[in-house]
């Protein structure tokens, strides 16, 4: 029901007023509408939620009030006239009604282009092509659907950070039910998929780093269109970001290997949601490596695993040896920005061969590892040379304060001479 | 004919002397290398002569050079205009470089890509790079910040 | 004119007849052969003054060769002290003499300002003495404010942001400084420039003038004794200037450039971060040590006191506090009668805990920003 218009230009100019800050900040909820009032003053814990969170709702502050969704008619002060059917009210709507009744606005593209011009409204579609979605259609009561995610009466606006869709809350969100064991016996899915992504790189990125960017629930899995990747999509999905890396896959001899066995790419080695910061002893043929997982001794690929994670270790160690050094110099007080600089080129060579390991070729791996190891090598030097420097200026040091002390012995003894001479 | 006491006076003399004349030299030595210039001229940060000769750079080629103690890109757009930016991504500081296919720049660490003006348009990137002075003369190409 | 100079010292008797024989030295001469100083307990504090005065030679030395290098530009004035550090021979070593340098003068010169307060040297007839010590102790603050900002690193960059904005609350012209001091209305490559001409410019020629008149009046009034000393009545022994009590200046002369020297070697003076003015602050910003009692109390004084700023009580604070310092001369009555003056004493004493705390506070209290 687009109710009260008259209501609404007024409102909608506050509203943009007062969203100027891009928040929702709590706002002034309008006089005379009955709803408001008596679902705030009457006292009872059973109905007031809704009037105390509204002030913070966006709809609140674009002029969209109760009687909108709710209908009934917000001037009369009599709950009967007020909650009336007659009026289109519908109370609280049955779980299996929400999205149509979220969708009579936001499915209406004129309508909803008044707010914003470039708002999508295929929510509700997307919704229904879901797991949610379909389950919903199958009387599932436990399901998902728009306000589980959104919240209700207290919905956020997107960029808002508090609201439950803002990227670092939304594994909270998602972990409402599916971080719940309880909740979600009997639907045959891992439940343990929240405590695996906490632990994730992905989430430290997120949380930790404030890379915004970084993938959580609905990236990988989507927001309306909620469902998980297919074991052929699961490597589009991760090469949406790490596109460099799924490039190198497809071309390497993996990608039809992994097909053929059914197994899936990227996550057979790293996981899907506990992701962990990938270590070099991934790779190889001691115990932690994967590789071993599938290659046996006497295979080619054996021999191959060993010979990139020489070559790894051999640059890894370089640049460490490098580093270290001149940490060591830079604290001791010597300048070495220079050859920190330039020790970038051989971590730079570590990260470009970190993602070439998934060419599984040790060729082009041992190229771009000698490369970075020539370069870690002279900023190695580099830092040899200014320890050196360092020891120079202690020698020097001690040098001078020697010479010094035989200036002030001499001092020392003139004094006394003098003053033995009672000058 | 000396007496103790005068040896010993001469003595003292010559530890007090020779002491103030060690330590004269001594520090006159720092002094007189510190005023003769070093090789390496003037300090090179606020402009850098790049590595490369007009020639050499191909169009539609991007090249990394350094810039002080940070990296730079020197990009020659599909046009023929030289172009420098700094090549430390506005993301989380990866260096960046040049793709040929897509006439872009790019950061392979996270996807992020910059057009040809250096301004982010797609992938986490928050702001553009920093964008140098290009100035070629005679064989030179020399990149400066901007004032 | 005799033959061919055969010593060391044979050639200095002919440079000295040389000149005796064009310019009459002799009143010279005169005074330093007749120049004593009093011996007594308090004599140690003599030599604070001499020790001030060398170090600042030290930084004039040090500061002159910088300044070949230097480049006075916020585009240029990191690279070039970079450049300093690591390219020129020795840089490194004069760099960090003359910042470690900075420092010891400003805790000698304190040394020596509470040792003349407290032996009351600044009575009659040496109130100009005091008032011109004053005034070189306002100046050497200002050299140590100005060269801080010289190599722009981050840290020195907010130090004078705040810094400028404390000078800033000075009531009714407050704003005014604050702009000649920034040379516009933030901190900017102007205010290096200008801080520039202060450190290497308007500051020195000030110090000449009245360095110059501080020595001058030190070598005409001779060196004042405690008072107690003098009551006591006992005669007073002294020693000769030359070259008893200078032999003695220059052990401490050649200790404090041992000491310069192992610190350039052992805690060379960083060089930090190159300054962003579009970059938030960064934790931890704090002056030198010599501003951070005045630091410390701002952070501590609530933001307001009644209907007053609480920086402008502050700053007003400091303002009261330094015009009695500088007053002291013409405030303490009991000294100028020859009477004992325990108030003075106490109040001494109370500035200096209070320096002295505040300061220790500024470096170990918890949220200490």
């Amino acid at each position: 029901m687009r109710g009260s218009r008259r209501v609404l230009v007024p409102a909608l100019v506050m509203g943009a007023l007062l969203l100027a800050g891009g928040r929702a900040e709590a706002q002034k909820l309008p006089e005379g509408n009955s709803c408001i009032e008596c679902h705030r003053g009457i006292g009872d814990p059973r109905v007031t939620p809704p009037a105390e969170k509204f002030p913070q709702d966006i709809h609140l502050a674009k002029g969209i009030l109760c009687q909108d969704c709710h209908g009934g008619d917000p001037t009369n002060f009599d709950p009967q006239g007020a909650m009336n059917r007659a009026k289109g009210f519908i109370g609280k709507p049955r779980h299996q009604a929400i999205p149509q009744l979220c969708g009579r606005c936001h499915s209406d593209a004129a309508y909803m282009k008044r707010f914003n011009p470039t708002i999508r409204v295929d929510q509700v579609q997307e919704y229904f092509s879901s797991v949610h979605g379909k389950r919903l259609r199958a009387g599932d009561q436990k399901v998902a659907t728009c306000i589980s995610c959104h919240d209700v009466h207290k919905i956020r606006a997107i960029k808002d950070q508090q609201a439950w869709t803002y990227p670092v809350k939304v594994v909270e969100t998602c972990g409402r039910c599916h971080g719940d064991a309880k909740y979600m016996q009997g639907y045959k899915i891992a439940t343990d998929v929240v405590d695996k992504y906490k632990q994730s790189v992905h989430y430290e990125a997120l949380t930790k780093k404030g890379d915004l960017s970084a993938p959580t629930c609905n990236v990988c899995h989507g927001n309306h269109g909620a469902t998980p990747p297919g074991v052929d999509s699961v490597a589009n999905v991760c090469g949406t970001c790490h596109s460099l890396t799924a490039e190198f896959f497809n071309q390497s001899p993996h990608k039809k290997a992994f097909a053929a066995m059914g197994l899936v790419p990227c996550v057979t080695c790293h996981n899907n949601h506990d992701v962990m910061k990938p270590n070099d002893t991934l790779v190889g043929t001691d115990e932690k490596a994967v590789c071993v997982n599938c290659h046996d001794p006497a295979s080619a690929g054996y021999q191959k695993a060993a010979a990139i994670r020489a070559s790894l270790d051999e640059l890894r160690g370089a640049v460490q040896r490098a580093a270290a050094i001149l940490d060591r110099a830079e604290h001791a007080g010597m300048e070495v920005s220079q050859p920190k600089f330039e020790l970038r080129g051989a971590t730079d060579a570590l990260l470009k061969t970190r993602a070439t390991v998934h060419q599984f070729d040790p060729a082009p791996i041992r190229k771009l590892s000698e490369e970075g190891v020539q370069i870690a090598g002279k900023a190695y030097e580099k830092g040899v040379k200014a320890m050196d420097d360092l020891r120079f200026r202690h020698r020097g040091l001690w040098v001078s304060v020697g010479i010094i002390l035989v200036a002030l012995a001499g001092l020392v003894l003139k004094i006394r001479e003098i003053d033995q001479r009672g000058g | 004919m000396q007496t103790a006491a005068s040896s010993r006076r001469g003595f003292v003399n010559i530890l007090m002397g020779g002491g103030f004349t060690a330590m004269a030299a001594w520090m006159l030595y720092p002094v007189v290398r510190f005023l003769i210039p070093p090789k390496s001229g003037e300090p090179t940060i606020a402009s850098v002569t790049v590595p490369w000769k007009p020639a050499e750079l191909k169009s539609n080629s991007g090249r990394i050079f350094k810039f002080g103690s940070q990296p730079g890109i020197l990009v020659k757009t599909p046009a023929g205009e030289l172009r420098a930016f700094a090549a430390t991504c506005t993301h989380l500081n990866c260096t960046v470089q040049y793709r040929e296919e897509k006439q872009d720049i790019w950061c392979a660490c996270h996807n992020g890509i910059y057009d040809l003006n250096g301004k982010n348009v797609s992938g986490p990137p928050p702001r553009p790079l920093e964008t140098y002075k290009v100035n070629v003369k005679a064989e030179q190409v020399i990149v400066s910040k901007g004032a | 004119m005799g033959g061919v100079p055969r010593s060391v010292a044979e050639l200095l008797r002919f440079a000295n007849a040389w000149v005796e024989e064009r310019i009459d030295l002799s009143g010279a001469r005169e005074l330093i052969r007749h120049k004593v100083v009093p011996v007594h307990r308090h004599t140690i504090w003599y030599y604070f003054g001499g020790m001030t005065l060398f170090l600042f030679i030290i930084q004039v030395m040090t500061g002159i060769l910088l300044l070949l290098y230097y480049r006075p530009s916020a585009e240029e004035a990191f690279e070039s002290v970079q450049f300093i550090v690591t390219e020129v021979e020795f840089g490194w070593l004069i760099r960090s003499i003359h910042s470690w340098s900075a420092n010891l003068l400003v805790a000698t010169m304190m040394i020596h300002l509470f040792s003349v307060y407290f032996t009351q040297a600044y009575r009659k007839p040496r109130e100009l003495t005091w008032v011109s010590g004053m005034c070189l102790f306002g100046i050497f603050l200002f050299f140590g404010f100005s060269g801080y900002l010289l190599p722009w690193n981050e840290l020195a960059y907010f130090a004078t942001k705040v810094g400028t904005d404390v000078a800033g609350q000075v009531p009714l012209v407050g704003h005014l400084i604050a702009r000649i001091l920034r040379g516009g209305e933030d901190v900017t490559g102007a205010t290096l420039s200008r801080f520039y001409g202060f450190h290497v410019a308007i500051l020195p020629l000030l110090t000449t003038a009245i360095l110059g008149l501080h020595l001058f009046l030190v070598q005409k009034q001779g060196m004042s004794v405690p008072p107690e000393i003098e009551r006591s009545g006992r005669p007073i022994r002294t020693m000769p200037f030359v070259p008893h009590f200078l032999l003695r200046d220059l052990v401490g002369w050649l200790s404090a450039l041992a000491v310069l020297g192992a610190l350039a070697a052992y805690f060379p003076w960083e060089l930090g971060v190159k300054a962003d003015p579009f970059a938030p602050a960064p934790a931890g910003i704090r002056p030198e040590w010599y501003f951070m009692y005045m630091f410390q109390t701002l952070k501590y004084i609530p933001a307001k006191i009644g209907p007053i700023d609480g920086e402008l009580v502050g700053v007003l604070g400091f303002g009261v506090g330094g015009l009695f310092l500088l007053l002291v001369p013409f405030l303490d009555r009991k000294t100028a009668r020859g009477e004992k003056s325990p108030l003075f004493f106490w109040i001494g004493v109370g500035i200096v805990t209070y320096i002295l705390v505040l300061s220790l506070l500024g470096y170990v209290a918890p949220g200490g920003k």
